[in-house]
């Protein structure tokens, strides 16, 4: 996906300057610049480079937003919450795939440089936006889906807290489908209809709510030819995971659970 | 069979070789580690393995261990970094399997007979 | 290739140690059974095998061929472990673990020589 860099300065009109009113404001501006490399293109393209001021407590969303209104208005990305809630701002900054929200400059440039590309192991729509349907269609084949037993007219599933199911969906249920585990993941890059550690991460949750009703195919569904045995341990996207996930875990749980169930005949 | 059967059926193969190989691999290293002291002759190894029954069912043992679980492994390596997949890989990975047990077993053959 | 920072923590060295150990493993077991079998020639024959590999270079891959079945076992006794034990937080110790054991294994091995 890298290839040469081509040096230099933005070819769009440039914007007026920020009022100086706001720099005076801002006990923390620095004058010092930030060299940053931006993906420019789709699956083919170019590092372009920009020169963003650099500021204390910066973001790198902040730079990419910089970079965008002030220097090249043509830069295509996504954001949307920029609190750490919401996972839309998932990049590859410096190789590795983070939030850009939630990762300040100071802690990934390397000297005065940041490297900033899409997602990695997705389709690119153009720039710094990836193309997230074969993320999600992965959800739906690992059958990522509810099937209820009850109806209105009976009463509520009783659910102990405490129980061994509950503590392992409590423990997986709060991805919120960002990616980042999806392009962390080396299995994925080799193998690419391997289902990938969030679809595999959900169809867990579900495989352990003692109410859902398609257990058996669901099981057979993630251990298929791509399934939960492709994963090799690499533990890329628990070190990844900005919630603290572990879709390894979850995994590893699926793994036993099929096998029970290979050699119980339910398969 | 379905994917989903075969696949499973391979990891539970894989981890069982495993475990079995587990208790193998740490006596040949402890034996080996042991019998190599002040040097290895034909004389001294011949001398402690024919004629064991022990030592025969130990090693047979290890090889089918070792003639399931190397080709699984290799089955996927086949297929994430040299993308092969469909059917010719798993009769390669049979065959693999076959040629390994037949040498070793020749081997061990040579050595406890 | 900037990829390597985001592979650059211990379970993915883990795993590729895990990995190439057990390319190497099976690439070497076919000669290993080779020459075990050259036993069946006669003692002679195994001797004969054994002379030519008593020199300083064969010696020093033996040393290694222990240090990959060290490393490899070890490192399959973390994916086991992971897999099959409740999980726990100390998945990177067990890397850490696999390494000395395999280091140890290697060692004991060198001193034996």
């Amino acid at each position: 996906m890298l290839c040469s860099r081509r040096s230099g300065r933005s070819r769009a009109k440039a914007l007026p300057p920020e009022p100086a009113v706001i720099a005076s404001t801002e006990t923390q501006a620095t004058t010092t610049t930030l060299q940053v490399d931006i993906w420019r293109g789709g699956a083919t393209g170019c590092l372009r480079r920009y020169q963003v001021p650099r500021r204390d407590n910066q973001t790198v969303l902040d730079v990419v937003t910089y970079v965008q209104r002030h220097l090249d208005p043509t830069l295509a990305y996504r954001f949307a919450c920029r609190v750490g809630m919401c996972g839309s701002c998932a990049m590859t900054v410096n190789g590795v795939a983070r939030w850009t929200c939630r990762t300040h400059v100071s802690k990934v440039m390397r000297g005065a440089r940041l490297e900033i590309a899409p997602l990695r192991n997705l389709p690119v729509i153009r720039d710094l936006a990836c193309d997230m349907r074969e993320f999600f269609e992965k959800w739906t084949q690992a059958r990522g889906r509810f099937a209820p037993t009850r109806t209105r007219r009976e009463d509520f599933a009783l659910i102990p807290p405490e129980s061994r199911e509950r503590r392992a969906v409590d423990a997986a249920i709060e991805c919120i489908g960002c990616g980042v585990c999806y392009a962390s993941c080396d299995v994925v890059a080799w193998n690419p209809d391997y289902l990938g550690p969030a679809a595999l991460n959900r169809a867990w949750t579900l495989a352990n709510d003692v109410r859902d009703a398609g257990r058996i195919e669901r099981l057979r569904a993630v251990a298929g030819d791509a399934g939960c045995h492709a994963c090799h341990t690499h533990l890329s996207c628990t070190e990844r995971c900005p919630k603290k996930l572990s879709p390894t875990a979850g995994i590893a749980g699926l793994k036993r659970a099929v096998a029970l169930a290979a050699l119980k005949g339910e398969l | 069979m379905t994917p989903a059967r075969r696949e499973t059926l391979l990891w539970i193969m894989q981890r069982a070789s495993a475990a079995v190989l587990a208790l193998c691999v740490l006596v040949h290293l402890v034996t080996v580690v042991y019998a190599v002291r002040g040097g290895l002759s034909a004389a001294e190894i011949l001398g402690r393995t024919r004629g064991s029954a022990a030592w025969l069912a130990f090693y047979s043992l290890f090889v089918l261990a070792v003639s399931v679980h190397a080709p699984i492994g290799l089955r996927a390596v086949a297929l994430e970094w040299l993308g092969w997949r469909g059917a010719s890989r798993d009769w390669v990975m049979v065959a693999i399997g076959s040629a390994l047990a037949l040498a070793g077993l020749r081997a061990v053959f040579a050595v406890f007979l | 290739m900037s990829e390597w920072r985001a592979r650059s923590h211990p379970a993915w060295w883990a795993f590729l140690v895990h990995r190439v150990s057990g390319i190497a493993l099976a690439l070497f077991l076919p000669f290993h059974f080779w020459a075990l079998g050259r036993a069946l020639a006669g003692e002679a024959a195994l001797e004969g095998f054994l002379h030519w590999a008593d020199t300083p270079l064969v010696k020093i891959a033996e040393w290694g061929l222990v240090l990959l079945l060290a490393a490899h076992l070890a490192g399959g006794a973390r994916v086991l472990a992971l897999e099959f034990l409740s999980w726990r937080d100390w998945q990177k110790s067990l890397a850490a673990c696999a390494a000395a054991l395999a280091l140890a294994a290697g060692l004991a091995f060198a001193l034996a020589l």
